[in-house]
């Protein structure tokens, strides 16, 4: 493969339900680059897309009618566009995923050993008993399970919670995919076991060279994490930028909000947390233009821009920045209001 | 895994006898006399008194009770003098009908068995098939074929649909013949014709809520996390579907379709009355109209025995199929 096309490229994605009431447009025009060994965050509130987006690069619409517009290159090739054989292979082999909750994320049936033999052996069906057998004890020893021989024939009820989340791991690294899809890995995890976890997919992520997309409402782990941000509002991408400008300037009203809400030592001294006023919008038969513009700090007036266009992302200082207000103010926001 | 089996068994026998104690203490309290019902109409209340001596009703019912569990264990004499002797395992004796009710049932058993066995054999192919038929073409023709059948099949009564297969098929287009019963013993092929209709008319009612469960089950755990897993791992989705989603989504279905087949082998009361087949059900109304209460208790403790033991069965079985739930 050219090496001068990233690993993925996403444009124009557009995902949409057709429900009762309407139309939901939960993905609505999101592009956004991967390169190889590359990690990205995506941070949004619930219900901003995060989810919905990852898993129609991996078309995991499985139970649900969707409807996908627009392109997901991977390797230069149109996942959109594959049969659903052809999607098998890329599943698991190629791009792996993690999910938000591990006490449903394993198979209660069937032992961990087998879930992860499992996984080998779909993508490589010749593969030995014995070979299988190693594979899977490498990877339960990879991801810290203690005793791997032995817990090899547990059950997935007989492991904590964050032992469940190695296991998930152990299953998606285990044909070393060249993107890993964390979809928030931590959410149900105690803060304790949540820093480790993080750890653990920091460190595979060294040792293997894989790209990773981490979804995540938590501005830290993003921090702790990932190289560049993107920052979702109502199926949007707010702002998108390394993490060091978007932490030293955060642009977009909206990530301005969210720094402000975040808990911290400087925050907290200056008294209470601030939250963003008002509730994230409805995605159904969303009104034109700026969807943040209800809760925006900043009110242009009825006659602006921000009531009938859809803020594109555009370079402003560090930043690409999808928002109306002029650059000066932008600019001077992100100094000034953190 | 030995010593849950044997827990669960012995707890299923302790079961049986208090089922058995509460079923005579219940028949004992009924108003209706026994003694009197041993002789005719134009009965002298001498004779009356007479029998009831003779046959023990004289006693406490705690004696009677001792007495009917003797009868189950070593056989039992009926009646002063002679007698009639029913050899164990005794269930009473009918002085209607003149019989050990073991006989009765013994005999009325296969029949219903035979009605039962068919019927659950093809509701479960009948449900399952359509259920996953539906789950999968959720929305479309298929399902709402399948959800269409269902709530007729719950809606019309077991008489009806038994009385329209009589019309149909053995009326009209003469397909079948009159459902007259022969065992299976004595001719194989008159055995399957006679029970053809039986077998769908029983089969059709309880398909239908089996359609449901089996529909709303696979839709249920379609969207659990572990089947998205199992996607997301590459896994084809015929794999998936027989694996993980009929895999979880059956499980539960084994435990009811277990107690209603156990329900069923006490006897299909309607099914059986409309194709005037000589099972334990046809016996047990044929008790009813009669006030036999011989034969009331024994196909009453016969058919919660069934349910006891299915209910054991399930438990064990469930304990295999489920890792969740093994507590051994």
């Amino acid at each position: 493969m050219n090496s001068k096309v990233p690993l993925l490229s996403i444009r124009d994605l557009q995902v949409s339900f057709n429900t009762r009431e309407g139309l939901v447009r939960a993905v609505d025009g999101i592009s956004f680059d991967v390169e190889h060994g590359e990690s990205i965050g995506i941070v949004g509130e619930s219900g901003s897309g995060k989810s919905v987006m990852v898993n129609a690069i991996l078309r995991l619409n499985f139970a649900t009618e969707v409807i996908v517009k627009g392109e997901i290159l991977f390797d230069g090739v149109d996942l959109l566009k594959l049969s659903e054989a052809e999607m098998t292979r890329i599943r698991g082999r190629e791009i792996a995923m993690i999910f938000q909750d591990p006490l449903s994320a394993l198979n209660p049936f069937y032992t961990v050993g087998h879930q992860i033999g499992e996984a080998y052996l779909v993508h490589h069906p010749d593969a030995s008993k014995s070979e299988v057998n190693r594979i899977v004890l490498n990877a339960l020893d990879k991801v810290g399970i203690p005793e791997a021989a032995k817990r090899i024939k547990s059950y997935p009820h007989e492991f904590s919670g964050g032992m469940r989340q190695r296991i998930v791991i152990a299953i998606a690294l285990v044909n070393d995919p060249k993107l890993l899809i964390a979809d928030e890995p931590t959410t149900a995890l105690d803060v304790t076991v949540q820093a480790q976890i993080l750890d653990l997919i920091q460190s595979l992520r060294e040792q293997s060279d894989s790209a990773v997309i981490l979804i995540t409402h938590d501005l830290g782990v993003v921090a702790e994490t990932a190289q560049r941000v993107m920052v979702m509002y109502a199926g949007r991408a707010a702002e998108s930028s390394t993490v060091t400008s978007l932490f030293e300037a955060p642009s977009h009203p909206y990530t301005q909000g969210l720094m402000r809400s975040v808990h911290s030592l400087e925050n907290s001294s200056r008294g209470s947390l601030k939250s963003i006023l008002g509730v994230p919008p409805s995605l159904i038969n969303l009104p034109g233009g700026c969807a943040f513009r209800p809760r925006c700090s900043h009110q242009l007036g009825d006659q602006s821009k921000c009531n009938t266009d859809k803020p594109e992302l555009r370079l402003v200082g560090k930043s690409n920045v999808a928002c109306h207000l002029p650059d000066e103010i932008i600019k001077s926001n992100s100094v000034s209001d953190v | 895994m030995l010593s849950f089996v044997c827990r669960r068994l012995f707890f299923a026998v302790i079961l049986l006898f208090v089922v058995s104690a509460f079923t005579y203490v219940i028949f004992a309290a009924l108003p209706s006399d026994p003694a009197a019902l041993t002789c005719g109409k134009n009965c002298r209340p001498e004779v009356i008194a007479q029998n009831r001596v003779r046959l023990g009703y004289d006693k406490s019912i705690p004696e009677q009770y001792g007495n009917f569990l003797k009868g189950i264990v070593s056989g039992r004499t009926y009646g002063a003098g002679e007698g009639v002797h029913c050899p164990a395992p005794s269930l009473g004796y009918s002085f209607r009908k003149h019989q050990c009710v073991t006989d009765l049932i013994t005999r009325t058993l296969p029949v219903t068995a035979s009605v039962a066995l068919g019927a659950f054999v093809l509701w479960m192919l009948i449900g399952i098939g359509l259920g996953t038929m539906a789950a999968l073409k959720r929305g479309r023709w298929p399902d709402r074929l399948a959800t269409g059948f269902s709530v007729i099949g719950i809606s019309l009564p077991t008489f009806f649909i038994g009385l329209l297969g009589i019309m149909v098929f053995v009326i009209w287009t003469g397909l079948l013949p009159f459902p007259r019963y022969e065992g299976i013993t004595a001719d194989p092929a008159k055995w399957f014709m006679s029970l053809i209709l039986p077998w769908f008319t029983l089969a059709v009612v309880s398909a239908s809520s089996y359609i449901r469960l089996t529909r709303n089950g696979i839709l249920e755990v379609m969207n659990e996390e572990f089947v998205r897993l199992g996607l997301a791992k590459g896994l084809k989705r015929r794999t998936l579907i027989v694996k993980y989603v009929m895999r979880a989504a059956l499980l539960p279905i084994v435990t009811i379709a277990g107690l209603d087949f156990a329900a069923l082998l006490g006897g299909a009361v309607i099914t059986e009355s409309v194709f005037s087949l000589p099972g334990m059900g046809k016996l047990s109304i044929m008790a009813v109209n009669d006030s036999d209460l011989s034969i009331l208790v024994a196909t009453t403790l016969v058919a919660a025995t069934f349910i006891v033991i299915a209910n054991a069965l399930v438990d064990i079985l469930y304990g295999f199929l489920d890792p969740r739930v093994r507590t051994y």
